[in-house]
């Protein structure tokens, strides 16, 4: 045997335990942060630095207090309701819109889509005082519906020019058929457009749903009262808040909010990529 | 002679909504517009003066107070900014009414000129709901973007030239003035301001290219690896790598501060057992910037590596094998081909999450607080972006006019940046076209 030959041999192999050695070690990187969290809410102490990663018993009782001590179920209902909402209503305005920017031209067509893109440069919080004193006046402060109202105003801009992106590459001769059988514009758009538009509305549907569990800004503005939390800035305030006391709580309520989303996310993934792309393309 | 009803109508609308459609002899629709104008004239006129005087002047009563109880209650300047600011884009949608009621007269004139019938109500409606179902469609989302999105950030921008701060111009306490340019001079030339906003405006930029090409390289180096000939179960790779992406992030970054918790986290209970020093992850502003990035970087490659993926998977074999043919070293294949083909799919992209990153406001506010502490900063702390920074002066300091200079400024960068990049997307050349 050539000992070249082995040589590359052993090349190879090393180069394959190390590529191994790499992506085990990622992993590891990526998991420990979600291992370290799903334990901690199982542990027995209250804080941050009773939390072992090898603790010596495991406990439900933080779930427990979660429903039991806290306003947590509180906070996910108001949440739960804030993104139902959210997702309909933005949906709805941003799709209604998207088919019009793409399948008519009218005066002001142009100067619209312009606006909108403008829009979205904004730094969302810059309207922030005004928007307090419009809901304010309006007798919406506190009130998750005011919330939503802030929402769905918020995701025309982006949403809109996206959805416009996609509606443009839906080619317009199945619409012109469906126009010779007499059907009208809004048959058109619910029986021909919609349906053909399932990637980009689950992306829309999702990204309109998730946005509320993330937001901090604006749900501390709007929302002033105990009742009226939401999720984000209830477990924010429990893990800021002086010495950590509730660490192992928080990480309870973290795991509830992280295993519904992360699963919808997986599950849905496939769209959210092609959103994306789609959107990269051509909006 | 030629007759025109079509000018003539034109011409009464514009004297007095409705005149035109009533010479048409269309008397409902004249009527109709004939009232609105009339209701708007006796009812809205006093009102919208009232609340030009209030844009204009924002308000001259001060507020009285005579041991401590209101005497006077004075004018509410920024309640009366605002009420000007509806004002405005109300008389916006009369004038557009306004219009609409001029054009009709005279497209209905023109139809008695040409000798047709001009069209009953009901047609008129039915034809309406066809021509103008575009703007049907766009009404409510007109609405809303006009009162939540397009009013609140023109007064956004209008108060970079008033004096809207604490503590001495505070409604409903004290009145608010214009002040012109006066905020912009002040933030470059009073030294608190100008060095602030020098000193977070280059972190700001530092970090948001940091952030997009940490994650950009990351995920094409973990997305290239796992596409390797020689790793075995790929997607399960793949299932774990796209974790962090799926994890809500304001989750994931409050995990992350507790794991860099100075004194009790997890990490720094690590490296004193093992001998090592803590490190003050996020207590010091250089670990605490390193912390940001790093975090940053934890949950951002997984997007770019699952979107690689899909451009790798998409990479026409037969390519790698003409290259294989000609002589092409593995590396050469993956410099050559693999990369300018992931960079040509993905750089727009690259760009909007830059603009992301400049103004990620959550990583900052829920991983650092913007903190530690800068004695030499003006209501800042060390890892402070200009939007964590902006979100500081307006709701922790009263400081309006300062933060929406600021703002400003960030939509003036963002909107170069925007405005390059879509210039030379395909979406626009196709715009131009039409």
């Amino acid at each position: 045997m050539n000992t070249t030959v082995g040589l590359n041999k052993l090349r190879s192999y090393l180069a394959t335990f190390l590529l191994y050695a790499l992506l085990v070690a990622t992993a590891i990187i990526v998991l420990l942060p979600v291992v370290w969290i799903v334990i901690s809410s199982l542990n027995p102490g209250d804080t941050l630095l009773s939390t072992s990663l090898w603790p010596k018993a495991l406990t439900l009782d933080h779930y427990r207090d979660l429903f039991t001590k806290t306003d947590y179920p509180r906070w996910y209902m108001n949440t739960l309701k804030i993104a139902t909402a959210n997702m309909f209503l933005s949906t709805f305005l941003v799709v209604t819109s998207a088919y019009a920017f793409s399948r008519f031209r009218f005066p002001g067509r142009r100067a619209g889509l312009m606006a909108m893109l403008v829009l979205q440069m904004f730094p969302g919080f810059m309207g922030m005082v005004a928007i307090y004193i419009l809901l304010l006046q309006l007798g919406l402060l506190d009130n998750l519906w005011g919330l939503v109202l802030v929402y769905a105003g918020g995701s025309i801009p982006f949403g809109a020019w996206l959805v416009k992106g996609y509606f443009d590459g839906i080619p317009r001769s199945l619409e012109e058929a469906a126009r010779i059988d007499g059907a009208t514009n809004t048959q058109i758009f619910l029986k021909v457009m919609l349906p053909l538009s399932y990637p980009i509305l689950t992306f829309i549907m999702l990204n309109n749903f998730i946005s509320p569990w993330m937001d901090f800004i604006f749900a501390r503005l709007v929302l002033r009262s105990q009742a009226n939390k939401t999720l984000a800035i209830g477990l924010f305030e429990m893990v800021t808040g002086t010495g950590n006391t509730k660490f192992t709580t928080f990480a309870a309520g973290a795991v509830l909010v992280a295993i519904p989303i992360t699963l919808l996310f997986l599950f849905l993934q496939k769209y959210l990529i092609e959103g994306l792309t789609a959107g990269a393309n051509k909006g | 002679m030629i007759r025109s009803h079509a000018r003539m109508a034109a011409f009464l609308s514009t004297v007095w909504m409705g005149l035109g459609q009533l010479y048409n002899r269309q008397w409902l629709k004249g009527l109709f517009f004939f009232l609105f104008e009339l209701i708007l004239v006796i009812f809205a006129r006093e009102p919208f003066l009232r609340a030009m005087w209030g844009l204009w002047t924002l308000g001259e009563t001060p507020q009285k107070r005579v041991g401590g109880k209101i005497v006077v209650q004075g004018d509410h300047s920024i309640f009366l900014m605002i009420e000007g600011l509806i004002a405005l884009i109300l008389l916006l949608l009369v004038l557009i009414l306004y219009i609409q009621n001029i054009r009709d007269a005279y497209t209905d004139g023109r139809a008695r000129d040409l000798g047709e019938r001009p069209l009953s109500l009901f047609a008129a409606g039915r034809k309406l709901w066809e021509t103008g179902y575009a703007y049907i469609l766009l009404t409510p989302a007109f609405l809303f973007t006009l009162f939540l999105t397009v009013l609140p950030l023109l007064f956004g921008v209008l108060i970079a030239f008033t004096n809207y701060s604490g503590p001495y111009h505070l409604p409903p306490k004290s009145l608010v003035d214009w002040v012109g340019f006066k905020t912009f001079i002040d933030l470059f030339s009073l030294k608190t301001w100008s060095r602030t906003f020098w000193g977070i405006a280059g972190w700001n930029v530092i970090w948001a290219v940091l952030a997009t090409l940490s994650t950009y390289f990351a995920g094409l180096f973990y997305a290239v690896l796992i596409n390797a000939k020689r790793v075995k179960g790929k997607r399960i790779w793949r299932a774990i790598f796209i974790l962090p992406w799926a994890i809500p992030q304001f989750i994931a970054i409050l995990i992350f501060r507790n794991i860099l918790n100075g004194q009790f986290g997890p990490l720094n209970q690590l490296l004193v057992s093992i001998g090592l020093p803590r490190i003050p992850w996020l207590s010091d502003p250089f670990w605490a910037k390193v912390s940001i990035v790093g975090v940053n970087l934890w949950f951002g490659f997984p997007y770019w590596m699952a979107l690689m993926s899909g451009v790798l998977t998409s990479v026409d074999r037969e390519l790698y094998e003409a290259a294989e043919v000609d002589g092409a070293s593995p590396s050469q294949q993956f410099w050559r081909i693999t990369v300018p083909l992931v960079m040509l799919a993905t750089a727009p992209l690259m760009i909007m999450s830059f603009a992301f990153n400049f103004n990620n406001f959550n990583l900052i506010y829920l991983l650092t607080s913007g903190g530690p502490a800068n004695p030499s900063y003006a209501y800042a702390g060390s890892t402070d972006i200009l939007i964590s920074w902006i979100y500081k002066l307006t709701l922790e300091q009263s400081q309006f006019n300062m933060a929406s200079a600021v703002s400003i400024l960030i939509f003036i960068v963002v909107a170069t940046i925007s405005i390059i990049n879509f210039r030379r997307t395909r979406a626009f050349k196709e715009e131009d076209l039409v």
